[in-house]
């Protein structure tokens, strides 16, 4: 069955976390003894409803706050699909897990509150999915109940998103509008009759046909290599394997491959697969194989097709996005991890600052902090193998690793 | 070699990866394993993502003393099969040197004590990542576990300052004395391993299949009553009835449920149709909102 993943955003209080209450309570994806639990905390608590966040906030402090902390991820199926939400935090000092939530989503929701129509934190969280590059994008209009569900606020909410879609140079996007109340259920499974106005879909019924592409959905060929496989045995004395993912493209036996960085150029002896060998490989599949020739292949070394190699360079330009609470600053030393590749890394020059509501850039600025995105250049200690974003998403990402607290402290979008 | 294309499913490719993260990334890897269905499709797994080389890394379980016997008999064969080091730590021996405290009464269970039994073993053996069967469709604090998830020196879970985990990327640096539990099922759920289990046709021990036993209901769930861990009052009236168990943990807090499905199809169809979650059936779980979390807080897998 296809699996649909969707990252929700939205600012603190907009609902998601009832969305996605809402949605699992009216597809009947809460089993019998969740829903008592929902129940009975919800009457505890003196609410005169469902309180549905309390599916989601799994976490003490989130229940003793009322917001979302970290990203919780929840799965259910429909008779058609099978879905995984990532239901993300909204408020501004979690910005990084909003990230970390939609970094692996195929689609999005960003929720906004119908009083309140765009603000700030919307503009983020949209910005954020036109960095990431995520192609289907719902915005939900949620609260419709407490502005009687007026047409002409859905309108105005909906034009200022558009006019902010044309400001944005990824111009790839399905932008969905849907006008609702998660609280009440209006036309988050079932279409609602407080909104005539409205002839789209309901949320789920357009979750339910959307055939999103694959996040590594890239047609040239990537096979980093994570491991390799000596087993050493007496059957097996002179195997020499090498473990990865195939980002991207596909790969068959009798392929001509080039190794990266070194570029020795070998062939596709064997695709193998556990206890048996194939043809071909296709992208998404982690799979073993060995080359015809005895070449020096290590971790973090790239094959791929000859003719199809990527950028080779001690150098780079990317769009980063901090997540530490120690700002970034020209002249430190990182830890880059480019998907399974490591090096070290030197920021050479914070070139700007980009403001999330496309006004424009600030240049040249002294320091990068939490939750700020900029263009930084990058030198390298040794050579990596890259693609730009745009082109290949895992080939084209990184993180940063600071080397004092091992922490996580941003991520790339190779340009 | 068969003239086919290989596109391995989703969920497995993604944990073979993580897998081969694990080996690539830390020097003393170590897989829980209880003999419950979830460590046993992990081996599964493992299994796959090294072929044709064996398991790097043993097999550890922390055992309670309160395990069903069937599960015992299988860990033990499994091992064998594979060749892979099998290590068994016992909750019983923190018992009676009194670094542990047993609990007594209706609700005695021994699933908290696990925790000082697998730190001091991480301890005892410098382990510097954990592999553990933990889903984020289990229970709703597991829903928000990384796949890399950094504890700290006293096995704890800073569970409101998590690394980022961006796209597939796996960041296992640690300093010394920290250790990483890693997930590589994380985003499987229930339903998933079931059917994993049905299409490699993994074997499993019995007692997930439904069988005859002595039970007693408390508070609406089916206790074993063929065991003496389970505590029971005289009142509490012993019947023979068609039961499995969903879950696989200590007995004295692993309640069974009424079943007639005797073998792994009929499995797979009794959990798409349920409309109890998983760990409905477990007793340690219901002890309070956050009963996960602040296990998971001191140090639990």
């Amino acid at each position: 069955m296809k699996v649909l993943k969707i990252a929700t955003a939205g600012s603190v209080d907009d609902g998601k976390s009832t969305l996605i209450g809402r949605i699992l309570y009216d597809t009947k994806s809460l089993t019998d003894d969740k829903l008592e639990a929902i129940e009975e905390k919800s009457r505890q608590r003196g609410f005169d409803y469902l309180d549905f966040s309390l599916a989601t906030d799994g976490l003490v402090a989130e229940r003793e706050q009322g917001i979302t902390i970290d990203v919780a991820h929840i799965y259910f199926s429909t008779p058609s699909k099978s879905f995984i939400i990532a239901d993300t935090p909204g408020h501004i000092e979690y910005t990084r897990n909003m990230v970390t939530g939609a970094s692996t989503a195929q689609a999005s929701i960003v929720l906004i509150d119908a009083r309140n129509g765009v603000i700030e934190q919307t503009y983020r969280h949209f910005f954020i999915n036109n960095l990431l590059r995520i192609k289907d994008v719902v915005i939900a209009i949620n609260k419709m109940d407490l502005v009687e569900f007026s047409e002409e606020k859905y309108n105005t909410i909906k034009a200022e998103i558009e006019y902010l879609a044309s400001k944005s140079e990824y111009k790839g996007q399905n932008l969905t509008f849907i006008p609702m109340s998660a609280l009440q259920g209006d036309n988050v499974v079932h279409k609602s009759e407080n909104t005539p106005w409205y002839k789209g879909e309901t949320l789920m019924h357009h979750l339910e046909r959307l055939d999103a592409e694959d996040i590594n959905d890239a047609s040239q060929t990537r096979f980093p290599v994570q491991t390799v496989i000596r087993p050493k045995t007496e059957e097996y004395h002179d195997f020499r394997g090498y473990a990865g993912k195939l980002y991207g493209g596909d790969l068959a036996v009798g392929d001509e491959v080039a190794v990266l960085p070194s570029q020795t150029k070998s062939k596709v002896k064997t695709i193998n697969f556990f206890d048996k060998e194939f043809e071909t490989a296709k992208r998404g599949s982690s799979v073993t194989i060995t080359l015809e020739d005895n070449v020096n292949v290590s971790r973090g070394d790239m094959l791929v097709k000859v003719n199809e190699e990527p950028t080779i360079a001690k150098e780079l330009t990317a769009t980063i996005c901090w997540m530490d609470k120690e700002p970034l600053k020209a002249s430190q030393k990182y830890y880059i991890k480019h998907g399974v590749n490591d090096a070290q890394a030197k920021i050479t020059q914070l070139s700007s600052i980009i403001k999330t509501d496309f006004s424009g850039i600030e240049e040249n600025p002294s320091e990068l902090v939490l939750n700020q995105i900029g263009d930084i250049q990058l030198k390298l200690s040794k050579p990596l193998a890259f693609d730009s974003y745009k082109n290949n998403k895992s080939n084209g990402s990184f993180i940063l690793i600071d080397p004092k607290s091992n922490n996580t402290v941003g991520v790339g979008f190779i340009k | 070699m068969s003239n086919t294309t290989i596109q391995v499913d989703a969920l497995e490719s993604e944990a073979i990866y993580i897998f081969r993260e694990v080996v690539a990334q830390f020097e003393k890897p170590v897989l829980l394993f209880s003999g419950g269905k979830d460590s046993i499709t992990l081996v599964r797994l493992a299994q796959k993502a090294f072929y044709p080389a064996k398991i790097p890394f043993p097999l550890m379980h922390i055992d309670t003393g309160h395990n069903f016997p069937e599960t015992i008999e299988f860990r033990d064969r499994l091992a064998k099969e594979l060749g892979v080091e099998l290590i068994v730590r016992n909750v019983q021996d923190n018992i009676d040197s009194g670094r542990v405290k047993e609990e007594t009464g209706r609700y005695a269970s021994r699933n908290m004590l696990q925790t000082e039994t697998l730190l001091d073993a991480i301890e005892e053996f410098g382990f510097d990542a954990c592999i553990g069967g933990a889903r984020r469709d289990e229970e709703k604090a597991r829903a928000k576990e990384r796949i890399f998830s950094v504890r700290d020196d006293f096995g704890q879970w800073d569970e409101k300052n998590q690394r980022p985990e961006v796209f597939d990327m796996l960041n296992g640096r640690i300093d010394l004395g920290q250790n990483v539990r890693v997930f590589p099922i994380s985003n499987w759920t229930e339903l998933d391993v079931w059917s994993y289990i049905e299409q490699e046709n993994i074997e499993i021990p019995s007692i997930y299949f439904a069988h005859k036993r002595k039970i007693f209901v408390r508070d609406g769930m089916i206790w074993s009553a063929d065991d003496e861990v389970v505590f029971r009052d005289e009142e509490e009236k012993v019947e023979e009835r068609m039961v499995r168990f969903r879950t696989v943990g200590d007995m004295s807090c692993t309640a069974a449920v009424l079943s007639d499905a005797v073998d792994i199809a009929k499995v797979v169809e009794e959990i798409r149709d349920s409309s109890i979650s998983e760990r409905g059936a477990r007793i340690d779980d219901k002890r309070s909102e956050a009963a996960m979390e602040k296990r998971k807080q001191q140090g639990y897998f």
